[in-house]
């Protein structure tokens, strides 16, 4: 199928999507379900990469600097950046997008194929809306926790390493890094990456979970499509959303 | 009532349903059938919306469905119950969760309402008890019996069923068949029935549209079915030798 039929399918996909709920109490349920299912089950997965990653920016900071007129607490600085910037809001999101996203286009893809799609029309149930918006709004209410989990975490984790008896660098050098030339506004730049990540991971994998077609190999096709153009798209608007919000 | 006339639909070059009309009665088990591949599910299909036929006309109680826009589609299907082929359960639900879904959707029932129809519903089919299983839990028929339990639910005006029978033994075949009878003729549905068990056709078939090769190839009941001398008739019928010698016993 050719990109433009893809564009122009998803578009009418989300159209139908965000329609007037047929029952608000309903989507309301889903959406808590949703939250659920997306946010506490990726609690684990977040915070352990997170403080690794924290760790190990904080080693790899430290043990570069070699020049003695860059202060120790660059470090700190290095790790805040790094976590706030770009790995929470961007790494984190493309690994949700391999975990939640291929979740999402294979329980989709699998309801379309035993016909559990079908009986939500014939119910006269809008399937497209019920099934995929509280997906949606789940993840743009529980994304932004999440991330904000990861950078504390992220952070703690370098906090971590400075307290190791053979850390080139103090706890109270980290601590005035972290603190260090602090600008509020790039938090509004992350999340912001964040809720836009959120609606791709989320949209995108329900869209090839919908339309799938044939058996169980097909399912696994859409699984592994929503996960590699989730990604894509995500990579894409990072640099678009970056270029908007610190280069004009 | 529904009446289709004239329906056609192509799959690409592919003439899958040619010309066919006929009228389906309330209050009686209408069957469509056929050998496997003549176009039987893709009639009931395009009845529930589920394919749009090329030309012809789908009318629910004088209502031209294909013409309706998606307000008064969506009121239809309201009161269309359907009984999939594998059951369409949602798996995510217990048995309870899934035939009270229909209601929690359209209905201003109070939850002590909805929990007395699902356990009727459930009663029915012979399910009682069953509620806090999940699909993955059920055995073939009782995956049919849970889905027609949710089919009725909402006390629908219309019953379509398609292979209720495909899977079960002959015992349980006979108790889903029964079961659709008995619903049928107690609230006076409407119920279209695709299947190529001979036993349904012997079992309830009041109303017969044989389809053969997309077209409606022979009417009738099941008195009249064995009776028939049209040749494909007769070929699927007595495609079993059984049937033949049960049939050549009888006369």
């Amino acid at each position: 199928m050719k990109p433009i039929s893809h564009i122009g399918r998803y578009f009418a996909l989300m159209t139908r999507v965000f329609q007037r709920p047929q029952k608000f109490k309903m989507y309301i349920r889903q959406i808590v379900v949703e939250i659920d299912a997306m946010g506490i089950s990726s609690l684990s997965i977040v915070a352990i990469i997170s403080v690794f990653m924290g760790g190990i920016i904080a080693i790899q900071t430290a043990s570069n600097i070699d020049n003695p007129l860059i202060p120790r607490y660059t470090v700190g600085f290095t790790v805040r950046e790094s976590i706030i910037l770009e790995f929470s809001p961007t790494v984190v999101c493309l690994i949700l997008a391999g975990k939640i996203g291929s979740n999402i286009a294979s329980e989709i893809g699998a309801m379309r194929i035993t016909e559990q799609i079908d009986a939500l029309e014939i119910m006269g149930i809008n399937s497209a809306g019920y099934l995929i918006f509280p997906k949606i709004a789940a993840a743009v209410i529980i994304f932004p926790v999440l991330i904000a989990l990861s950078m504390f975490l992220g952070i703690a984790g370098g906090y971590l390493m400075a307290c190791l008896p053979s850390a080139a660098f103090t706890t109270y050098d980290y601590v005035f890094g972290i603190q260090a030339f602090f600008d509020p506004s790039k938090l509004r730049y992350s999340f912001t990456k964040v809720l836009v990540f959120a609606f791709i991971i989320t949209s995108v994998s329900s869209y090839y979970g919908y339309y799938t077609s044939g058996g169980a190999l097909e399912v696994g096709k859409s699984s592994t499509n929503a996960v590699v153009y989730s990604s894509i798209l995500i990579l894409l608007f990072s640099l678009i959303l970056t270029y908007l919000f610190l280069i004009r | 009532m529904i009446e289709i006339k004239n329906i056609n639909k192509s799959f690409g070059d592919r003439n899958v349903v040619k010309n066919v009309s006929f009228i389906f009665q309330p209050g009686k088990t209408n069957l469509i059938i056929g050998e496997s591949g003549s176009g039987k599910t893709t009639i009931l299909k395009l009845m529930v919306g589920l394919h749009e036929a090329d030309s012809g006309e789908i009318s629910y109680d004088g209502k031209n469905f294909p013409t309706l826009n998606n307000d008064e589609k969506q009121e239809i299907r309201k009161e269309i119950g359907m009984l999939f082929q594998g059951g369409a359960l949602f798996d995510s639900q217990t048995l309870e969760e899934n035939v009270r879904f229909p209601l929690d959707m359209f209905t201003k029932l109070s939850t002590q309402e909805k929990t007395e129809r699902v356990n009727f519903c459930l009663k029915r089919v012979m399910l009682e008890g069953k509620n806090k299983l999940y699909p993955a839990e059920l055995s073939g028929g009782m995956k049919k019996r849970a889905a027609l339990a949710r089919a009725i639910a909402n006390h629908p005006k219309y019953l379509f069923c398609d292979e209720p029978n495909s899977g079960l033994d002959p015992k349980t075949s006979i108790v889903v068949d029964n079961l659709i009878k008995d619903i049928t003729e107690e609230y006076g549905i409407t119920t279209i029935i695709v299947t190529h068990d001979m036993n349904s056709v012997i079992e309830i078939g009041e109303n017969i549209m044989f389809v053969h090769k997309g077209e409606n190839w022979w009417t009738g009941d099941k008195s009249q079915v064995l009776k028939s001398d049209n040749p494909e008739l007769t070929d699927f019928v007595f495609a079993s030798k059984f049937m033949k010698s049960v049939f050549n016993a009888t006369k």
